[in-house]
């Protein structure tokens, strides 16, 4: 398997307050990448960091390397907003836009100046099949996509990155405020996606992590403290405190 | 005197009692008076034809024009620049001493009384830069009263569209102009609206600053550089130099009419707007 | 940098240009009203500008002390007025009435700001002036009538702002006291005004801002003479009237005076609002 993003003793600061501590982890092409720890550890500034959502923030400073294609993410001629549509990011709340279905899906892409209806059509219809949604609101996507229930609004979420056609879906905790069955659908979509994208998925849900994850990275306080394949972190971690996490006795 | 605190809450409220229905009393006496000896005049005719001999005939049709003209080029002027300063206040820059001066601005010029603005509309527009008594002249003078009203109610409506659509707009490639003009600015929109249909309420009431500087002819504007008068001028014109006093009442009623709708309009916007966001 | 930074500094560039709309024009009025009226104040003394009792533009004899003492007289005569009235219905929309009630009254009361000053001036003519005449004698046109109008105008203003402070006091500070034992009334005169104090002062402070900067109602129904006011029936003329009365033939030095007149106005506005906003953020807790 190649190495689709390569993270070279990377920090990242808010202020004088230091959020990830000299990370060096490799994301393989194809690949669901899962990202357990206790809250506080650095998983969503990790994500942040990738695709540069961090930037926003005030005070916000990093260290060291990030790799995609070759290329240093944090160049100062790097377009952000390509960044960005190169990795595409779901968060852990839904956030539908106050449009309609159809509309929300096609934000991102005419962002980029897409007007032709037809291709755009054409790409909200793939986009929701590839979420499991298309069957659900085929009928009606022109009514606001503030009507659906969560689980419908977290996959109109995914289905709205997947529009930008990117490289990478970035998951932050994207099945914290579902119910079990939205959960599962959302897991077997990632399944599916995993063909054509590489994923990232933050959860602080381990038992999701072992289902969905091909390879798992436990971070610690900013640290990563281990990464390798789900199976064999869940069941003979090299780390004494991934053990403990996995066991529960703390976080 | 001491009295038991429950005797004296008692006689406290009904004293407060008696003040509020006073002051309500007040409020719906001058409606109720002006619109019931006003709206006998108002008929098709007056709002149709133009002022006949000074205003002691006719109607009262090109001032309703010079007000909706006057207003309208002081909504066009002033809104650019008040919800421009409002979007880079809240999306722009963090709150710093230029923030600071520009906020002090904004309130300074809020206090400033209208016949102030009238002197100063007068000196700069009238006079040196040569516009006349004008609609133009009228309608930046009115521009600038407006001002700070359409900053103030556009930073609050552009506050409360909600953090994390910024967010999911940046994640998704966007411009922090694309932000704005995409995502913020659709979802404030009615708040902003609402200051705007406020300020107009300002400004068709308004008299010390438009007299001296859009003048008070009578015929219909016909360029931003003819003179024109208002409804509210026409009104004092009407009332102070006796001319007719059932026209005068027509014109005041026309005047609280227009005020009524204005401000249920914005209520109603408001309540809408509340509800979309809770 | 790239193109996507450039373009985003470009629109912040512009927008901060924009933003400073306000202030520019709060300097160029400041530096109009000021350069227009400043000389002729220091040309006849400063002294006998503020101090001078006769105001005979066509003599060159300008003393604005009439003016001065008639905005002083009729605006002390709107706060008698419109504090009471304003703080009582404040206080009662908001410790003594049911929520629904406010709802119902609060609007109106805005609707009250919204009603143009010619429309109460002329209200003040046909109805109060005359009355005051029948009842108290004089011409009607005075210092009363001027003072129950503007009371009038600045109710909105005092009964607003009053009642966002005490909205604003935070509900354990009422709900400590009453479950002291203390009545409604005890809790608010004793809790709650000292709590609200910073915003009460600010209201009145912005009522008085507003019935000194009042022209139009005051024209029309305080009677313009030019003198200082011997009573509550004395008819009087106030600073603003005076700019607003004259300004239409005035020329030359005349105008000037008249400007003369707005920068004091200008400056007690400004002080005026300036201790207002110190008072409000300087905020108790």
């Amino acid at each position: 398997m190649t190495t689709a993003i390569r993270v070279k003793g990377f920090s990242h600061f808010f202020g004088s307050a230091q959020t990830l501590k000299g990370i060096d982890l490799d994301v393989l092409k194809n690949e669901i990448l899962g990202v357990i720890g206790p809250a506080g550890s650095g998983k969503s500034t990790f994500l942040g960091a990738l695709n540069r959502m961090n930037d926003l923030i005030r005070k916000s400073r990093t260290e060291g390397v990030i790799e995609i294609e070759g290329k240093n993410i944090y160049d100062p001629d790097v377009n952000v907003a390509e960044l960005r549509r190169k990795l595409g990011m779901v968060f852990a709340t839904p956030v539908p836009l106050p449009r309609s279905i159809f509309e929300n899906v096609v934000f991102g892409t005419r962002l980029s100046g897409s007007r032709d209806r037809a291709r755009l059509a054409e790409i909200v219809e793939d986009c929701l099949q590839r979420t499991s949604l298309w069957e659900e609101v085929k009928d009606r996507l022109d009514t606001s996509a503030l009507k659906l229930s969560g689980g419908q609004q977290q996959r109109l979420c995914i289905a709205r990155v997947l529009a930008l056609r990117p490289d990478f879906i970035l998951l932050d905790e994207p099945c914290s405020g579902l119910d079990p069955i939205s959960t599962a659908k959302i897991e077997d979509s990632l399944r599916l996606l995993k063909r054509d994208y590489t994923i990232i998925l933050v959860t602080n849900n381990t038992k999701q992590a072992a289902r969905v994850a091909d390879r798992t990275a436990f971070f610690l306080s900013g640290e990563l403290i281990e990464v390798g394949p789900t199976d064999k972190i869940f069941t003979a971690p090299d780390d004494r405190r991934t053990d403990d996490y996995l066991r529960g006795r703390f976080g | 005197m001491r009295l038991n605190p429950k005797v004296e809450q008692g006689l406290v409220k009904a004293a407060l009692q008696v003040m509020t229905a006073v002051t309500v009393f007040i409020l719906i006496f001058i409606i109720v008076f002006i619109l019931r000896k006003g709206i006998p005049v108002l008929d098709l005719s007056f709002l149709t034809r133009n002022p006949v001999d000074m205003g002691r005939g006719g109607g009262i049709f090109s001032t309703i024009i010079g007000t909706l003209v006057l207003t309208f080029v002081a909504v066009l002027i002033a809104a650019p620049f008040g919800v421009g300063t409002a979007i880079f206040l809240t999306e722009y820059t963090w709150e710093n001493r230029v923030t600071r001066i520009i906020r002090f601005g904004a309130d300074c010029l809020a206090g400033i009384p209208s016949i102030i603005f009238g002197l100063f509309g007068f000196i700069l527009f009238v006079m040196k830069l040569g516009f006349g008594w004008s609609v133009l002249s009228g309608g930046l003078t009115l521009a600038f009263m407006i001002l700070p009203t359409i900053i103030r109610t556009s930073e609050e409506a552009i506050k409360s569209v909600p953090a994390t659509y910024r967010q999911v707009s940046f994640s998704l490639g966007s411009t922090r102009w694309q932000m704005v003009t995409r995502v913020v600015l659709p979802a404030a929109l009615p708040g902003i609206v609402t200051g705007i249909i406020l300020s107009i309420g300002r400004s068709i009431g308004e008299t010390a600053a438009v007299i001296f500087t859009a003048g008070s002819a009578l015929h219909l504007p016909t360029s931003i550089f003819s003179s024109s008068r208002t409804m509210a001028v026409h009104f004092y014109i009407l009332a102070r130099e006796g001319i007719s006093m059932s026209n005068a009442y027509g014109t005041a009623a026309i005047l609280v009419i227009s005020v009524l709708i204005i401000n249920l309009l914005t209520y109603y916007l408001m309540e809408k707007f509340i509800r979309k966001y809770s | 940098m790239n193109k996507l930074e450039r373009d985003e500094r470009l629109v912040r560039l512009a927008l901060l240009a924009v933003s400073f709309s306000a202030v520019s024009v709060l300097t160029v009025i400041t530096a109009f009203i000021f350069t227009e009226g400043v000389p002729i104040m220091f040309k006849y003394g400063f002294k006998s500008f503020l101090a001078g009792m006769n105001w005979y533009p066509s003599e060159k004899s300008f003393g604005l002390l009439p003016m001065i003492a008639g905005s002083l007289m009729v605006t002390l005569g709107a706060l008698v007025i419109g504090v009471p009235l304003g703080l009582s219905c404040a206080v009662f929309l908001t410790e003594f009435s049911s929520k629904r009630l406010r709802r119902t009254i609060k609007p109106a009361i805005e609707l009250l700001a919204g009603i143009p000053s010619v429309v109460y001036g002329f209200m003040g003519v046909v109805l109060l002036v005359p009355f005051i005449r029948r009842t108290f004698g004089g011409p009607g046109f005075s210092v009363l009538a001027g003072s129950i109008i503007l009371g009038i105008m600045i109710l909105p203003t005092i009964i607003s702002i009053t009642i966002d402070s005490l909205l604003a006091v935070p509900p354990a500070y009422r709900e400590g006291s009453i479950a002291l034992g203390a009545t409604r009334w005890q809790t608010t005169k004793m809790v709650l005004f000292p709590a609200a104090r910073s915003g009460i002062v600010a209201s009145i402070i912005l009522g008085i801002g507003r019935a000194v900067g009042e022209t139009m109602a005051v024209i029309m129904v305080a009677g313009n003479a030019v003198a200082v006011p011997g009573s509550l029936l004395s008819p009087v003329r106030t600073l603003t009237s005076n700019i607003a009365l004259e300004m239409g033939y005035a020329s030359g030095e005349h105008r000037q005076a008249l400007f003369a007149t707005g920068v004091i106005l200008f400056v007690i506005i400004m002080v005026l609002n300036t201790i207002a906003n110190m008072t409000s953020s300087r905020k108790k807790v």
